[in-house]
């Protein structure tokens, strides 16, 4: 008899909830803290979810935030402007979750209107594409003056927190696991390393290609709500392309078809650009260098080359910690 | 005047359209012999306006200022520009030549980040707009309804003058025969004795320079700098290369003007429209004519 296991990656989850709680909890961490991991969080989602679409599939995207921005602004004109909910009210927080989940699927939608010229594109033509559908998204946002315009929408309830994040994130990575290692992601994989061959070994191209696009549209939109519930704004410029670069340097050094390498590069490189935000604000007020935050984007254009140039396949490479390998079951 | 297909949008048009051109030239002849989607191509044009600004400052303290003031400071923008361009294929595209695609076209995304933010953090440049000198004294002129200012002209004439140049270079000169056979195939040229790489950086500076060239033009047309310039202009080019068939010179140029054209008729109509117009060119050629406008003419590829 079989001795029922949990899952390594449902056990690393719930250690990894349980110390971050009990460090805030006793004080360790402050609020300072807990919104960089909360944030590293979201940029897990958003990292991974374009390596499904980058790295996995094989195609390039360089308009991800846009579909983040189609889930901020969906579900925060759910919350903030029709409902006008609080987050001290129970009943609340369900049509917070169900709002989300309204932005998400809008933006999957989205992400079903840009799979299609993905048929017919390939490589660069394609993110010229994706990179015009984002600019798109965000000029037509900065144009309705409902959701506030060149302003941004405003005064979002603050939703968002440590427990709701971990949960979204912790449900996309289960997910998108299950998908990458299921005979779907493998016809996915195929399509990447050779779509020809893959068609004629019988693959449907066209349903994985689009499928790809609609499922990361459908993350990177839970992402994007959250991120809008946590920052308690949406703002056009967050979801530019200066926005959709960083997430991908988060694939490219984390590894292209990784999904290790993503949330690990998403943490890293939020730190880091916590720390150099504080390392360049300490230059230039205590020790007087006139110094400005672009060094912080200097150093990550300086590192997407380097990582291209001398590790072009990323840190992990292809490889998967063995935490978010689906175990084989043995008779 | 006020409506949207007077003489006078075209005119504005023709000159967006010739700064466009220059801009789009360099992405097609690069993309034609590299295959690569330059994405910093944009910023190269950047370093053109400023490389053009400091000229002016320094020039300043010896030349009067005119025609042959102006003559040098275009000089140095388009060698500044194209010197910057020749470094970025050395280092950054030129040890990714044989890895798959979509790696150089990330790595150029990175060294675009990199010019941008590296001009915006440097001290003298900084990140707010800066105004651009007039070089030579604005005129008006009044043809047939339309005011034409003479920078309108010069706009035009430089365009004309590069690219003329720059057909007869691909025409008549031994390196435009290698350009041509670089283009066609990298590999027989490179059996028949043709130093690839070199023909790779002379197109990346020539390219370069163009757009140098066209940030000259810009900074003076449009009197504002900054570090994020490029960023539009680029892409919109890079969309009029792909509207007249990337790799394909006339075509680039002939994109070019209709985008020019297209984009101002459409902001005079609604500004929304002019800012989103290229986008919707953008999706609307590659999904019924991927190839281009010229696309199909290989003959004239470079």
């Amino acid at each position: 008899m079989d001795k029922f296991k949990l899952p390594r990656l449902a056990i690393a989850g719930a250690i990894f909830y349980a110390v971050v709680q009990l460090l805030i909890l006793t004080g360790v961490l402050n609020g300072y803290f807990v919104v960089i991991i909360n944030r590293s969080m979201i940029f897990v989602i958003l990292a991974a979810t374009l390596n499904l679409i980058n790295g996995i599939t094989g195609q390039f995207s360089l308009g991800h935030m846009g579909f983040a921005a189609v889930g901020a602004y969906v579900s925060g004109t759910i919350t903030t402007l029709v409902f006008k909910l609080s987050p001290h009210v129970f009943g609340d927080n369900l049509i917070f979750v169900g709002a989300i989940l309204l932005g998400a699927c809008a933006a999957g939608v989205v992400g079903f209107l840009i799979g299609f010229p993905s048929l017919r594109l390939k490589g660069d033509y394609l993110a010229i594409v994706t990179l015009g559908f984002g600019e798109i998204i965000r000029t037509i946002l900065n144009n309705i003056a409902y959701v506030g315009g060149p302003r941004g929408l405003l005064g979002i309830p603050k939703f968002s927190n440590f427990t709701v994040i971990f949960l979204f994130t912790f449900f996309t990575i289960v997910l998108l696991r299950n998908l990458v290692q299921s005979s779907h992601g493998r016809a996915m994989l195929s399509i990447r390393e050779n779509e020809l061959a893959s068609e004629l070994a019988g693959v449907d191209t066209t349903k994985y290609k689009v499928l790809g696009f609609v499922v990361g549209a459908f993350f990177a939109g839970i992402a994007g709500g959250l991120l809008a519930h946590l920052l308690q704004i949406a703002h056009p410029t967050q979801y530019g392309f200066y926005a959709s670069s960083i997430l991908l340097i988060m694939v490219y050094a984390g590894g292209m078809g990784s999904l290790t390498g993503s949330i690990l590069a998403a943490f890293s490189l939020t730190f880091l650009t916590e720390g150099l935000r504080v390392g360049i604000d300490w230059l230039r007020d205590s020790v007087g260098i006139p110094i400005g935050t672009e060094w912080t984007m200097v150093i990550y254009a300086l590192l997407l080359i380097f990582v291209m140039l001398f590790k072009t396949e990323g840190f992990m490479g292809m490889r998967e910690s063995k935490i978010l390998i689906i175990e084989e079951k043995h008779v | 005047m006020g409506s949207v297909f007077s003489l006078q949008q075209i005119v504005n048009g023709l000159q967006l359209g010739a700064i466009y051109a220059l801009i789009a030239l360099g992405y097609t002849m690069v993309y034609g012999i590299v295959r690569l989607i330059n994405f910093a191509h944009g910023d190269f044009f950047m370093v053109g306006a400023f490389a053009a600004y400091g000229a002016f400052y320094l020039f300043n303290f010896f030349l009067p200022p005119g025609g042959c003031m102006a003559f040098l400071v275009l000089i140095m923008a388009m060698a500044g520009a194209g010197a910057i361009a020749m470094i970025a294929n050395k280092f950054a595209y030129r040890p990714l030549r044989y890895k798959p695609r979509l790696s150089s076209l990330v790595t150029a995304i990175g060294v675009s980040m990199l010019l941008e933010y590296l001009f915006s953090a440097t001290p003298f440049i900084g990140p707010s707009p800066r105004g651009f000198p007039e070089l030579l004294k604005k005129r008006m002129f009044l043809i047939g309804g339309a005011e034409i200012s003479n920078y309108v002209m010069i706009d035009l004439l430089v365009a004309a003058v590069l690219m003329i140049g720059l057909t007869l270079l691909i025409q008549r000169t031994p390196m435009g025969k290698a350009m041509r056979a670089v283009s066609q195939d990298k590999d027989a040229a490179k059996l028949m004795g043709i130093d690839v790489e070199k023909v790779i950086s002379f197109t990346f500076l020539i390219g370069g320079s163009f757009a140098g060239a066209a940030g000259l033009l810009a900074g003076l047309t449009y009197p504002r700098i900054q570090p994020y310039m490029g960023i539009l202009p680029g892409l919109k080019a890079f969309i009029a290369a792909v509207l007249g068939g990337i790799g394909n010179v006339p075509g680039a140029v002939l994109g070019a003007f209709i985008m020019g054209i297209a984009e101002t008729c459409a902001t005079a109509y609604n500004s929304l429209l002019g800012e989103g117009i290229a986008f919707v060119i953008l999706i609307v050629v590659l999904l019924l004519r991927p190839n281009g406008i010229l696309g199909e003419k290989t003959a004239d590829k470079i």
